[in-house]
């Protein structure tokens, strides 16, 4: 008994230590980040301390900004959420962005051009389109990939820059706001029927967004297709083995994950923008790598993730404000974040982290032709 | 011998503490010149620690090394190297897209001013494979070569480091029956040139084939050291695992009834698209075992998957219970009552990062209990698992426990349980005891004639010849993608076994 308590405890215990171990290459990332941040700062002649300062009060300082960060939150969690989800599966989804793009005109398509609906059926049926839209374009690099065997990194950033043209041309063209006095692409303003509310500081696109980092955990840890897709990330032979069929997994995945950036461009469409205009939705999916990176690939962890970058982004004003530092300085940063979690070695190496027994190492990408 | 003789290497009193492990427990240990002395023990035993000491890997906690008769510091594989020691490690550790004569020379390059001299790395792969009678092209790339060939570049490349001293740590355990031979000739061949030998393995056999001593570890500690003359196999299986262990599993007759598998003019392609089976037929009945002997890479592997579903079939049927069974659909098989022990347990049969619950419902995940709908039953699964571990007696800490972090005859275990555990019409067991000690050996040889006595059809493949002939009713040989011959156990010995293995005829009687 005596026994068998004591080994609960250093169960318990083993737990912990290895999920300290496990965040401390993403705490270490940012905070080196930070630091190498305050010395640009510090370089160019203004006081980092000011600045930081002037950036958490921007981000946190009022209701105001703890709007503006959970509106700049949303979208990175949703792009998150679709690389976390990916990779689970070892999928490396670049196209995060073009399933965003497309997710968000088809959301605005609706928004504008479906009259006569109540909120509780047209904004929904926006966002629902939104998320199909974007899963449909995910449908295809999966397919690629199990059929043909193109490299999903390669095929995904080819469909980044078609959704780009696409969505270009859409805004441009036959879906172009031909109200008196515009001149630029951009498609008309979604009906009022059709926007996400914001309540205050708290808008309905980030609950949404929480919903669906909850939902994502659940289909990989409780669901069989969640077991399918991380075993197929971590051993396809394995996997084939125990009867899965691993094409399917792979389809399967990418179109849930592009499903998250899709519903992440919609609820950017009906919550922020209010349109669909080109430019406005420039890098988010982009972001969702670093979001998803720094999160461990955990959708639990792709929120405090993704609110970092939000904050950063939504305090940066403030920040050339108050200590006329340029707000840039802030991409500086999450690139260095990223450049950090990405060369996990350099933090391992300064913390003296070891990688934890089992744990899932992050392959960014496989080479090529090694299945 | 003498009392104060000069050893080439001698170890006293060697402690080295892992957390929560004593690896090595006052280990003394000596090596006479140009012998060739067996290191023997289980998994886990503390083999490689020791090995990995005296190469300067590890810092021992207690105890002394003499080299000479000289007591040495050994901090690094450079102290190690300039002492005249070379190790062959159990995982090869060569540069796979280098040629021979580079990994020869790697780390200790000749050079022309600052180009690398290759001539002078070839002509010294040249002459030391001369030298020592050991065969290599020094223009080969080492993934090329087969494993055997592989080792024989590790090996070289400690001698061109000027070995005196060679230790070489399980160099069977990924060779091929021939290559173990070839390996042996080499070794007998390098002390007749003053190379003093230490040779760890746990195989029985090869132990008593090829030792000037053994000496026995367990847990960590010495047993006992000992001569081929005066071992048998029984009394150092019984050093090793400290308790009598059934070498040879006690097994009734036969009892065949239907057919359960039947194979018809099977034809299989390999990577290269070339036919690794051509034309196979052959049946396994419910209540015997069918064992396929053969030395590797005559398509027994193309076989099994093949008929486990893993890989598509150019023509041919596999007909399980009189149902022809689909290509490539392992689940068609799986829920018709097929177990398959894989070939290469880390690749198919574990998902080494998954916990041992996760892994024990690898098959079986999406079914009531483990699931209802999408949902996971997380509580049936751990119940299973809890329940599993202590049946096949699995040794780990917890369920949790990654696959990864158990020993080889554990990780074995946790693919047995999980296939044992369901209904089973079909088992095939693909080399289901390489690499595992003598006890996990037994363990699982008792699982199988169990199987059978409880009617399943088993069948079985090994290229260990030891294997077949103990658990085999029925023999079938294959060479070169075809069945030559099936044979009763009972009618055949090994030297006509080996003799078909080899492309042979046997003469009638
Ligand atoms: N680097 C290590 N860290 C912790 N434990 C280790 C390490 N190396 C070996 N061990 C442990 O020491 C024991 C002896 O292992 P090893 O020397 O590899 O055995 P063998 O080679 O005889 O199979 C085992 O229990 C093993 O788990
Ligand atoms: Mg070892």
């Amino acid at each position: 008994m005596g026994d068998h308590e004591q080994s609960m405890t250093s169960t318990v215990w083993e737990a912990t230590r290895r999920y300290l171990r496990s965040v401390a290459v993403p705490l270490g990332a940012v905070l080196l980040a930070l630091i190498i941040g305050a010395a640009i700062i510090w370089i160019s002649g203004a006081s980092p301390w000011l600045a930081y300062k002037a950036l958490a009060k921007g981000a946190f300082g009022s209701a105001e900004g703890w709007r503006r960060t959970l509106e700049k939150t949303t979208p990175l969690i949703f792009s998150g959420l679709a690389v976390a989800f990916a990779f689970k599966a070892g999928l490396f989804n670049i196209g995060a962005q073009g399933q965003l793009l497309l997710g968000a005109i088809t959301a605005a398509w609706v928004g504008f051009a479906v009259h006569g609906l109540p909120w509780a059926i047209h904004a929904p049926l926006a966002l629902v389109a939104g998320l199909i839209a974007g899963g449909l374009y995910g449908y295809i690099p999966g397919a690629l990939k199990t059929y043909t065997g193109a490299h999903e990194v390669i095929t995904t950033i080819m469909l980044n820059y078609i959704a780009m043209g696409l969505t270009d041309y859409l805004a441009n063209g036959p879906w172009k706001d031909t109200s008196e006095g515009n001149i630029v692409a951009r498609t008309p303003e979604i009906l009022p029927s059709a926007h996400l509310p914001t309540w205050g500081w708290l808008p309905l696109g980030f609950l949404l967004a929480l919903a669906v980092a909850v939902f994502a955990w659940w289909v990989l840890e409780r669901t069989t297709i969640g077991f399918e897709i991380r075993t197929v990330g971590r051993n396809p032979h394995a996997a084939r083995y125990g009867g899965m069929k691993v094409a399917r997994t792979i389809i399967l995945t990418m179109v849930i994950s592009a499903m998250f950036a899709g519903m992440g461009g919609a609820v950017e469409t009906q919550g922020v923008i209010g349109r669909y205009q080109p430019g406005f939705n420039a890098n988010l999916g982009f972001d969702g790598i670093t979001v998803a990176l720094l999160g461990k690939t955990d959708p639990f962890g792709v929120i405090p993730a993704a609110l970092l970058l939000g904050a950063m982004r939504a305090g940066s004003s403030q920040m050339q404000f108050d200590a006329h530092v340029a707000k840039e300085i802030t991409d500086v940063i999450q690139a260095l974040m990223l450049f950090f979690v990405a060369a996990d070695m350099i933090v391992r190496w300064l913390l003296r982290v070891k990688a934890a027994e089992g744990e899932e190492k992050i392959t960014l990408s496989t080479g090529w032709g090694s299945h | 011998m003498s009392e104060n003789e000069v050893y080439a290497l001698e170890v006293r009193n060697i402690v080295k503490r892992f957390p929560g492990v004593l690896a090595n427990d006052h280990v003394n240990f000596n090596l006479r010149k140009g012998e060739i002395h067996a290191l023997l023990g289980e998994n886990g035993a503390g083999k490689t620690t020791l090995m990995n000491i005296i190469y300067g890997l590890y810092t021992p906690d207690e105890g002394e090394i003499y080299v000479d008769g000289k007591k040495v510091e050994i901090q690094s594989p450079h102290d190690a190297i300039r002492l005249g020691i070379g190790m062959v490690h159990q995982h090869f550790m060569l540069v796979p897209v280098f040629t021979v004569a580079e990994n020869l020379v790697l780390g200790a390059e000749p050079t022309k001013g600052w180009q690398l001299d290759l001539k002078a790395a070839r002509e010294a792969v040249r002459r030391l494979s001369e030298h020592y009678g050991l065969e290599v092209d020094p223009d080969a790339v080492v993934e090329d070569l087969p494993v055997g060939v592989q080792q024989r570049v590790e090996i070289l490349k400690a001698l061109y480091r000027e070995a005196k001293i060679l230790v070489l740590d399980e160099p069977t355990a990924v060779l091929t029956p021939q290559e173990v031979e070839e390996l042996f000739v080499i070794m007998r061949e390098l002390t007749k040139r003053g190379v003093s030998i230490i040779f760890i393995t746990h195989k029985l056999k090869e132990v008593l084939a090829i030792a000037d001593r053994i000496t026995v570890m367990r847990r960590g500690r010495v047993v006992g050291t000992t001569t081929p003359a005066e071992a048998t196999e029984e009394s150092l299986a019984r050093m090793m695992v400290g308790r009598e262990v059934v070498l040879q599993v006690p097994k009734g007759p036969a009892k065949p009834g239907d057919v359960v598998l039947e194979v018809r003019d099977l034809k299989v392609e390999d990577e290269r698209g070339l036919m690794a089976v051509n034309g196979v037929s052959f049946e396994v009945r419910e209540g015997e075992i069918l064992g396929i002997a053969g030395v590797q890479g005559n398509g027994q592997t193309e076989l099994v998957e093949a008929i486990t579903g893993l890989r598509s079939a150019r023509e041919g049927k596999v007909l399980l219970g009189g149902v022809e069974a689909p290509f490539r659909r392992p689940r068609f098989l799986i829920e018709h009552g097929m177990a398959h022990i894989p070939e290469d347990r880390q690749k198919h049969g574990l998902v080494l990062s998954y916990s041992i619950a996760d892994n024990l419902v690898l098959c079986t995940y999406y079914k009531p209990p483990f699931a209802h709908g999408l949902q996971r039953n997380q509580q049936a699964i751990l119940e299973n698992a809890r329940r599993l571990v202590k049946e096949y007696d699995v040794r780990t800490p917890s369920i949790f426990t990654p696959a990864s972090a158990l020993s080889g005859g554990n990780q074995q275990k946790v693919i047995v349980a999980r296939e044992f555990s369901r209904p089973v019409r079909l088992l095939v067991a693909n080399q289901p005891t390489r690499g595992l000690d003598v006890g996990s050996i037994e363990y699982i040889h008792k699982r199988v004639v169990e199987m059978r006595d409880h009617g399943a059809a088993v069948l079985l493949v090994s290229a260990e010849l030891d294997e077949i002939m103990s658990l085999s009713d029925r023999i079938a040989v294959m060479y070169r993608g075809k069945i030559v011959a099936i044979v009763n156990a009972g009618e055949v010995d090994k030297s006509q076994l080996g003799l078909l293995m080899a492309g042979g005829q046997l003469q009638p009687a």
